[in-house]
């Protein structure tokens, strides 16, 4: 196979935009290193899809610049900035085959018949669609359409590859699939890689760091563990994974919940009241008869199971549980908790 | 009685009114029609009829309908589409949309004699257009203006658009703006984006929609019956003639053969026209 370009780093400064009052981008400040994939994580309208389109070029900012490989591209036109890009859904050209999508892009380069052909095949090789070469778009599945859309993007050896929310239209067990086979051709052709994702468990499958985005901002930005065991917000605790809040007292770096002292991530209150973040896995929980609490929902989930608790307070918390727990534990049981003193954030009551 | 067989039967009843307006209306003047055209006036079969079509009166009526029906097809496709374009760019919601969509949807059903007396009354010999132009400028509209082919092919036209408008907005509605922003992120221009992906994509709906005007002007009568009471310049008229006339008698199945010719003609037509919607919706929609 063709060797594919070496990645660029890729800059986004100060951009901005804003649809009439509705300001969907503000100052994001973003950089990625060549060859790495970033994830944009958030909830609808937290700007991450304008974001990826002020890189491709489809939309102009207000304020702010998109520096790639050292050239500021903000003025470029998008036919002149050599990104690939994969959207949500339907983006194949109907009236062409895989083939001719892929090689589409070569095509309007004005390259040789022969080349397109061997370059379109390449690709398709690479995302595992060779047999469906000659296919119209109606005639793949969904995941199929998405793989052939990956190589169209690939087969211009762009500098940066832009997935816009690309596996969003598909079921779940595709999904999963075409998630890990994305990041293993990602890794394969270095491209640097922007991912606009609403789904956490994608982002946080796939990328070298997940940038976690809020009101036209980004809250977070940092590696997918860090992200969820040290959030430094409520909101990343919360967009990010399961959580409870748990009351408590924090004070010298501590936290006093239950009985249990947990450790305090950066960035949280120092003292007096709080209320404590804690994941699911931080909470255990013993069938006890007299215990001080009450299974009050209980869900198998396969490989582990989650179930709901409520303390003599009042408060319900979520525990995450081995397989076996979640079997043997009915609602209705009294069951004791203990927290593990894994370090959570700690924020103001509300 | 299986839950099926009763929806299946439900069905069956709700068509019925159609069904049989469609037979009375359609399938039994086509069956009277296609008899006609090859018997004679005592009910003898024969293919004189069909020989008739041959006569030069009939030929000539029949190179003016087609280039009727063609100019005022292309000139509606062509003014249509560039509306239907206008409109799907507009906001989906908007004024302009909802309003265009309105009027055009009255419009490419307004015709015969209404549709005749609103240019007669705007641009026939006394219509206050002609006169206000002639009153403020000098300039003098034709008094013969709609009483020919050229003022059929205006009466036409004013049909035509909005209906093109109608039938293309929903291949339109169908080409995806992923499409474009595909082709300029892989590097194309607006220029190799409309040669590449949009033309070929519309390019069946539109000579779809084309045809459909064709066989729409190809078949219209009654806004030329309207405008036209001296000699018959299109085939409709002459099949009125051919029934009407007092001068000619008996010439009620020749009618009936150049009608049929018009339903071979309608019929090849919206066969190309069927053949290719359904290509475009493969692709489109």
């Amino acid at each position: 196979m063709t060797p594919q370009r070496q990645g660029v780093a890729v800059r986004l400064e100060g951009l901005s935009r804003h649809y009439g009052a509705v300001r969907a981008l503000d100052g994001l400040d973003l950089e990625l290193a060549p060859g790495e994939m970033v994830a944009l994580l958030g909830p609808s309208g937290c700007g991450k899809t304008t974001a990826l389109r002020l890189l491709a070029g489809l939309e102009d900012a207000d304020a702010g610049r998109d520096v790639v490989d050292g050239r500021d591209l903000t003025d470029v036109p998008v036919s002149k900035r050599d990104m690939g890009m994969v959207f949500q859904a339907y983006s194949l050209f109907p009236h062409m085959t895989a083939r001719q999508n892929v090689a589409f892009g070569l095509r309007l380069r004005g390259r040789s018949s022969a080349e397109q052909r061997s370059r379109a095949g390449e690709m398709l090789e690479l995302v595992g669609l060779s047999s469906q070469a000659d296919r119209y778009a109606h005639q793949m599945s969904g995941g199929q359409q998405q793989r052939v859309a990956l190589a169209r993007a690939l087969a211009i050896e762009p500098q940066v590859l832009l997935l816009d929310e690309p596996l969003s239209a598909l079921d779940a067990k595709v999904r999963v699939q075409l998630r890990d086979e994305i990041r293993r051709i990602q890794l394969d052709v270095g491209a640097t890689t922007l991912l606009v994702t609403h789904d956490q468990e994608e982002a946080l499958a796939v990328a070298d760091r997940v940038g976690v985005m809020r009101g036209g901002r980004l809250e977070q930005i940092a590696a997918p563990g860090e992200i969820y065991t040290s959030p430094a917000t409520a909101f990343v605790a919360e967009f990010v994974g399961l959580t409870n809040r748990m009351d408590g007292v924090a004070a010298d770096g501590v936290a006093q919940v239950m009985r249990a002292r947990i450790p305090l991530l950066p960035g949280s209150v120092a003292s007096g009241p709080v209320s404590v973040l804690v994941r699911p896995e931080s909470v255990e929980v013993h069938t006890q008869r007299d215990g001080e609490a009450e299974v009050v929902a209980a869900s198998f989930l396969g490989s582990l199971g989650r179930v709901r608790v409520r303390t003599a307070d009042g408060a319900v918390l979520l525990a995450q549980v081995p397989t076996g727990g979640a079997g043997v534990l009915q609602v209705g049981d009294r069951v004791s908790l203990a927290l593990r003193p894994v370090p959570a954030l700690a924020v103001s009551r509300d | 009685m299986p839950l099926t067989s009763r929806v299946r039967g439900g069905a069956l009843l709700g068509v019925a009114p159609f069904l049989a307006f469609t037979t009375i209306f359609l399938a039994v003047p086509t069956l009277v029609v296609v008899v006609g055209a090859f018997v004679d006036t005592g009910g003898r079969p024969t293919l004189a009829n069909v020989a008739g079509l041959r006569q030069g009166y009939i030929l000539d009526a029949l190179l003016s309908t087609l280039e009727l029906s063609l100019t005022t097809a292309v000139i509606g496709a062509v003014v249509g589409a560039l509306l239907a374009y206008a409109v799907v760019t507009a906001a989906p919601d908007g004024m302009l949309r909802r309003s265009v969509s309105a009027v055009c949807g009255v419009l490419a059903q307004f015709g015969g004699v209404t549709l005749a007396f609103a240019f007669l009354a705007t641009v026939g010999s006394q219509g206050f257009v002609t006169l206000y132009l002639f009153d403020h400028t000098g300039l003098a509209v034709p008094g013969d203006l709609l009483y020919g082919l050229r003022g059929l092919g205006l009466v036409y036209v004013y049909f035509q658009i909005p209906l093109m408008v109608i039938v293309f907005l929903p291949a339109l509605d169908g080409v995806r703006v992923q499409w474009r922003e595909a082709t300029e992120s892989l590097g194309g221009s607006t220029w190799q984006y409309w040669r590449h992906v949009a033309g070929p994509l519309l390019m069946p709906a539109s000579l779809g929609s084309t045809l459909l005007l064709f066989a729409n002007a190809f078949a219209a009568y009654a806004t030329a019956a309207a405008l036209v009471s001296q000699g018959s310049p299109i085939l409709p008229l002459v099949v009125r003639a051919t029934f009407t006339s007092e001068v000619v008698l008996g010439q009620a199945n020749l009618g009936k053969a150049i009608a049929l010719a018009m339903v071979v003609v309608v019929a090849v037509v919206m066969t190309g026209y069927a053949w290719l919607q359904r290509r475009t919706s493969r692709w489109v929609g």
